[in-house]
């Protein structure tokens, strides 16, 4: 192996070191995530309350996350295809301890207690499920026929109803979106994704039928805030006059009012999209924004690179996914999107998501640090 | 649609060729997924475009808008509780005081999470936990953002309140401020000092009265508060709290304690319905006690039925019976009619006038002046009555402030009843000379005999502390003052109808009566109401003291059986209280044990 990778580093431009080949890391997309997650930390810092003991914790989460990351950058592609069935198949099986045993928190049934660890099995299946998909689609001949599209749908369904039933209805979406962005890159005809949408239409009301209370309320509640100020529409409302008062320039670091003085909720967590509008201003908004889809950019890139269907479609539905995640974030924090309770990616305090984010982008890695492998032999 | 079904048809195909190479190691699969990457693409551009278009906007359109809600939402004007003027008597003592109190809130949405405090804090506020827990349930799932965990406590329970809060690092519980009106004496000077309403506004009595001069002005503040509504800065002080000035009553608490139990003892044991009396300085003119029974508890206003409000010393009017007698033996004195020792024939102490007949309760037979007052005699003062004009018995009724409201300026206050002489019969102009067909109140009749007391100048009374003497109207000459006040000395002697009215060590002069009650329908067998009017001492009267009891309907109904005890427990604490000198050696105060003489 050592050859090989002697000769990737004289054949590599300038910016791959040979550190980093080893490694199996790409540097744009590791200098995108640290820009991202340092910028993370500096609104974190105000988000807190400018709680050092937060930043510090997050600091540590980082650091696992990234090494995280570096780890299964490691795992090639051919692996992990090996361990797509298993890996799914596991993350069924705890979701399904989850409901039969799982620990409550807020009304909902999420947690799974490992004695050392706790956590939730859900995020397990948004690196599962396209592992899964990706590894069944890529057998199959392309376009997928009827048969494959229905048994991807059980695949999809299976887990997203589970967690849906906990109830958490953001983990549920951003799972269901990385199902279908896989099933859609596999090479779906057209007509079937347009009946596909046609059928998913017509499913509205089975699916509003089957939403808990207070999911219904959040929705009813996103179409008009002022119905109810003081119960959900103030999670709403307090977000856009924070974003709002914040301008073209922000109000600066340290210096929001509805951020600082803990008018508006989960500051630190799933609003702290808000808490950069309010401080660093439109201005702030638009360089995260600009980051954001450099990474997204990048993603892609590395997926209408990848060297085969496994890698292609799992590269894809792991990017379409972060920007899934961002999306029902920052739609959410400014008023465009009902209120679910999915993170800003990265940046918002606390460790479930990241983790999971960071082993998607060590996925990535592989999947591009390989192709070059793949080439150069 | 056909067109795009076509073309992504064909897209399909290329799709097949890229599957079929996608196992050689070099395929680059660029460029076969156009349609695909377009929709990709163009789900990207619009998700940028459209959360960038709402940010911007929020950002740029509407950020006045939504930076004026913002600094609604931190930028709070509150109000700096301002206390309302403290009522104390002339001694200082407090009588109304507003004192701070604490109002605690919560955020229930905030608390309702915190099961682990709600123990200590049940036990901070003294309240039972589950009762606490329950309310704070019911708020939380209303989606209440604020209730009121107590209104108006006591500071120390505030106090420790705070202690649950630092404790338990809770957020969302706060308090303000307020003052809530407290009267330390409570019944005692229920009606005088009255009450305030719940907007700290007077609503009876003193506060009502003297409202202007007690009213607080809360100031105001400008703050910055959190969205726990925590003051975290105070920004500017817009303006400052006024507090109410302090009022400054003639009252004297002692004085009004003493009275107002005996009273109460007197009402009680004859049975009556009800009852007043007043205690006057006579030098002064202020008014050191008002009592009334029943009464009612000020701190529990909304309690008490309005009867029990009525302050009766100045709402309630009674027919003065005999105790008008002495002004109808001054008038003839100051006209020289009459002389003290001038003796007049009472028999057969039934009066003849037109088809109505005078009656003393028995025949007293020839009576000098003086005695006409001591044995109260109907026939002797109607006789000395019908020697003078009717309109001199009336300017004279007018002069001592019957038929008018008095100077206290109280609301509710009642002028009494005083008919013209033009309208008087000569059965009335008779009648009037022994109390009946006017009527008066018991601060009246306190006044009147004021007159008398301070050598016939008339001073306006008043229920505030007076720095300053006031000028005196002349009434009576002071000869003729002198005289009438020697003559009702009698009164309270063992010949008298007041021998219970005695004090040891101390000249008292005095008059009983006690009046048939008038009803609707006419003067009713039994019911009376009794009165003792007294001054004290002789020599140079300081006090003067009425006590009225309505329907006394015990064995006892005479006013010197009824009233005049209560005068003398309450007098001597207030000769001893002013140091007023005795002035009868031939009683020397040092070795009575008893205060009561012998009946």
């Amino acid at each position: 192996m050592a050859p090989h990778k002697l000769r990737i580093d004289r054949d590599s431009s300038g910016l791959d070191g040979g550190l980093l080949a080893r490694l199996h890391l790409d540097l744009p997309l590791l200098l995108l995530l640290l820009l991202i997650c340092g910028l993370g930390l500096v609104v974190l810092y105000s988000a807190s309350g400018q709680s050092a003991e937060q930043v510090d914790r997050q600091l540590l989460r980082l650091g696992v996350a990234f090494l995280l990351m570096i780890a299964i950058a490691q795992v090639p592609p051919v692996v992990l295809s090996r361990w797509s069935l298993p890996l799914f198949l596991i993350g069924l099986s705890l979701l399904l301890a989850v409901l039969l045993m799982g620990e409550q928190s807020k009304g909902a049934q999420r947690w799974l207690d490992l004695g050392v660890v706790r956590f939730q099995p859900s995020e397990i299946l948004k690196l599962a499920l396209p592992m899964m998909l990706a590894w069944y689609l890529s057998m199959r001949p392309t376009p997928p026929r009827l048969l494959d599209i229905a048994v991807v749908g059980l695949l999809i369904a299976a887990p997203v109803l589970l967690i849906a039933k906990q109830p958490d209805l953001g983990t549920a979406v951003l799972v269901a979106s990385a199902g279908v962005t896989t099933l859609f890159l596999s090479g779906l005809r057209w007509r079937l994704i347009i009946g596909l949408c046609v059928l998913g239409a017509a499913a509205t009301p089975l699916v509003w039928s089957l939403m808990r209370d207070y999911q219904r309320r959040r929705v009813l509640t996103f179409l008009d805030p002022g119905s109810d100020p003081l119960g959900a529409g103030y999670h709403i409302i307090q977000s856009q006059i924070a974003i709002g008062s914040g301008g073209l320039h922000g109000k600066g670091w340290l210096g929001g009012t509805q951020s600082q003085l803990e008018f508006l909720p989960e500051r630190s967590t799933d609003f702290i999209f808000a808490v950069l509008g309010e401080e660093l201003g439109l201005s702030g908004v638009v360089l995260l924004m600009l980051l954001y889809l450099a990474v997204i950019l990048r993603g892609l890139s590395i997926a209408a690179q990848a060297p085969d269907a496994y890698s292609r479609l799992l590269a894809g539905s792991v990017t379409i996914v972060f920007f899934v995640y961002l999306f029902v974030n920052m739609g959410m924090v400014t008023g465009l999107l009902p209120v679910v309770g999915v993170p800003l990616p990265l940046i918002s305090y606390g460790g479930t998501s990241l983790v999971t984010l960071m082993l998607g982008f060590g996925i990535l890695m592989s999947i591009q640090t390989r192709r070059k492998l793949l080439q150069s032999e | 649609m056909i067109g795009a079904d076509r073309k992504a048809g064909r897209k399909t195909g290329h799709t097949q060729g890229r599957q079929r190479r996608a196992s050689a190691p070099h395929a680059r699969v660029g460029g076969r997924f156009d349609a695909r990457r377009m929709l990709i693409g163009l789900v990207l551009a619009a998700a940028f475009v459209s959360v960038t278009a709402s940010a911007f906007y929020r950002q740029v359109v509407e950020t006045d808008f939504l930076k004026n809600e913002g600094t609604k939402r931190f930028l709070r004007d509150r109000e700096i509780p301002a206390r309302r003027g403290i009522i104390m008597d002339r001694n200082g003592e407090p009588l109304a005081i507003s004192t701070a109190v604490a109002t605690i809130w919560a955020d229930p949405q905030h608390l309702i999470a915190r099961a682990d405090a709600f123990e200590a804090l049940a036990r901070a506020l003294e309240e039972p936990e589950e009762a606490l827990a329950a309310r704070i349930a019911q708020y939380a799932n209303k989606g209440r953002r604020y209730m009121y965990l107590q209104r108006r406590v006591e500071p120390h329970r505030a106090r420790a309140v705070e202690d649950v809060v630092e404790t338990y690092r809770l957020a969302g519980v706060g308090m303000d401020t307020e003052y809530r009106r407290f009267y330390p004496s409570g019944e005692i000077l229920g009606q005088v000092v009255g009450f305030t309403g719940i907007d700290d506004q007077g609503q009876e009595g003193i506060e009502l009265i003297r409202n202007d001069q007690l009213e607080a002005n809360p100031g105001k503040r400008r703050v910055i508060q959190d969205g726990h509504r925590r003051i975290v800065e105070e920004v500017e002080q817009l303006r400052a709290p006024v507090h109410g000035e302090d009022v400054v009553l003639s009252i004297d608490q002692r004085l009004q304690f003493l009275a107002y139990r005996e009273l109460k003892r007197a009402v009680e044991e004859h049975q009556a319905i009800g009852g007043s009396a007043a205690l006057l300085d006579v030098r002064t003119g202020e008014i050191l006690a008002l009592v009334n029974q029943p009464s009612f508890n000020p701190n529990q206003p909304r309690r008490e039925s309005a009867e029990a409000r009525r302050n009766r010393a100045l709402t309630d009017v009674f027919e003065p019976g005999s105790t008008v007698k002495p002004f109808v033996i001054a008038a003839a004195l100051e006209r020289g009619l009459i002389k003290p020792h001038t003796a007049i024939d009472t028999s057969p102490g039934v009066l003849r006038i037109g088809r109505n007949r005078v009656r003393d309760y028995r025949d007293l037979g020839q009576l000098d002046t003086t005695s006409i007052l001591t044995k109260s005699s109907n026939v002797g003062v109607v006789k000395i009555a019908q020697q003078m004009d009717r309109a001199v018995l009336w300017q004279l009724y007018g002069a001592i402030g019957f038929g008018q409201t008095t100077e206290v300026g109280f609301p509710g206050e009642r002028t009494g009843y005083l008919p013209h002489y033009s309208d008087w019969s000569s059965f009335e102009h008779a009648t009037l000379a022994f109390g009946y067909g006017l009527n008066v109140t018991t601060l009246q009749l306190a006044q009147a005999y004021a007159i008398i007391a301070a050598d016939g100048l008339k001073r306006p009374m008043t229920l505030f502390r007076r720095d300053r003497i006031p000028p005196a109207e002349r009434v009576l000459t002071p000869a003729t003052a002198r005289a009438v006040r020697q003559m009702l000395e009698t009164v309270i002697s063992s010949d008298g109808t007041a021998r219970r009215a005695a004090i040891p060590g101390y000249r008292v002069a005095g008059k009983t009566g006690t009046a048939k009650k008038a009803t609707a329908n006419g003067y009713v067998d039994g019911k009376y109401q009794s009165v003792f009017v007294a001054m004290v001492p002789v020599t140079e009267p300081r006090f003067v003291m009425v006590v009225m009891v309505d329907e006394p309907s015990g064995e006892d109904y005479y006013g010197g059986l009824v009233a005049a005890p209560t005068f003398a427990k309450v007098m001597p604490a207030a000769l001893r209280l002013y140091n007023v000198a005795p002035d009868d050696p031939k009683h020397p105060l040092i070795l009575t044990s008893a205060p009561e003489a012998p009946r």
